[in-house]
């Protein structure tokens, strides 16, 4: 099977800057907040933040029009998944209802560098990709749950990601214009 | 003799990256944008929010230490003063930024200052700054960075970010830091 490496033409960064900038905000956000619970949320929403926008700059430079079903989504997502982060997931584990499924990464730039110590062992570093994921679909109508599954901070062979599809967001019109 | 549950390799037992993998940069952008606005829910003024963003370069920077002398430099430390700059101005700003900074001057007026410019820092390139805080340049964050190597390998400064020919990164070393680079260059 071809896989097309490069196709969309992405300015880049060294990998290590966003590995660090993440982890000392990680760190301070640790800090700042009371619970690990807390944080974990607080990525999450992070990563929701930038996935509302991330999915602008997705559809611009792909130039990608509606999705037909959610193996196309997934598929979509992984695409993003090479564009932004530079690795590329594998899609898996379907559930059989068709409504569920989960991207396997075996390895991830966020977490390169990093070890979680014995008192943190369950923050969800990886929250952020949740978080952008279920905002990225957002904008585009879809309404997702996100969660980690495995993690390879925690001594798991792969970092699991899972999505959930709940329902189709209606088109909210904005108030005053029908 | 197996430690059972913990057959997981250490971070120290793998082998260090090569450090050639990439991000997109709309990826760092926004990172980076919520790490502003992460600093800025938690302050009340603009010197409060650079001091915040100061601070977390600090920490990139600490980590960077050991990392690029391993990688870079074979583990070997600098120990002239004008060296540990120029390592800043080219080995640390092309693995970051992958290219060298623009400029390195040393001040006319005062000895312990050192001026390294760059017009266009990565980390200003989506930010505009509203004008009631023009004095805001979140290229303190690089500062911080800038900062930490150097007190960190045994040269003491202070590092901050100035709007000057672009961006100006003001480097104050201490006292007793160039006074001891002379007793070297005296030997």
């Amino acid at each position: 099977m071809s896989r097309s490496t490069t196709r969309f033409d992405t300015k880049k960064v060294n990998s290590e800057l966003v590995t660090l900038t993440y982890g000392a905000l990680v760190a301070q956000m640790i800090k700042d907040l009371d619970s690990t619970e807390d944080v974990s949320k607080q990525l999450e929403r992070l990563g929701y933040n930038m996935g509302v926008r991330l999915i602008e700059d997705f559809l611009a430079k792909t130039g990608t029009g509606r999705c037909l079903d959610l193996k196309d989504t997934a598929d979509k997502i992984q695409t993003a998944f090479r564009m932004y982060l530079g690795v590329q997931p594998n899609v898996a584990n379907w559930s059989a209802a068709g409504d569920e499924f989960s991207f396997v990464l075996d390895n991830n730039p966020l977490t390169d560098l990093v070890e979680l110590p014995e008192d943190l062992k369950n923050l969800k570093y990886c929250n952020l990709i949740c978080g952008a994921i279920r905002g990225a679909l957002e904008m585009v109508q879809l309404d997702v749950q996100s969660w980690i599954v495995q993690d390879q901070l925690k001594g798991d062979q792969n970092t699991e990601i899972r999505v959930k599809f709940i329902r189709r967001l209606e088109d909210a019109m904005p108030a005053g214009e029908d | 003799m197996s430690l059972t549950s913990r057959s997981r390799l250490s971070i120290l037992d793998k082998p260090l990256s090569r450090g050639k993998g990439e991000v997109s940069l709309s990826c760092f952008a926004l990172l980076f944008s919520e790490v502003v606005q992460y600093c800025q829910n938690k302050s009340q003024t603009v010197p409060e929010l650079q001091n915040k963003l100061h601070e977390l370069g600090r920490k990139v920077g600490i980590k960077l230490i050991d990392l690029y002398f391993v990688r870079e430099k074979n583990g070997k430390r600098e120990i002239k003063l004008l060296n540990i700059l120029l390592f800043v101005k080219s080995t640390l700003w092309k693995a970051l930024f992958g290219r060298e900074a623009d400029k390195l001057e040393h001040s006319n007026d005062d000895e312990n200052t050192y001026y390294l410019m760059e017009k266009d820092p990565l980390v200003n390139k989506f930010i505009s700054v509203p004008r009631d805080k023009s004095s805001l340049n979140c290229a303190v964050f690089i500062a911080g960075i800038i900062e930490a190597v150097l007190t960190g390998t045994g040269f003491t400064a202070k590092v901050t970010a100035h709007w000057h020919k672009g961006t100006t990164y003001m480097v104050k070393f201490d006292d007793v830091v160039v006074a001891r680079d002379k007793q070297l260059e005296e030997r």
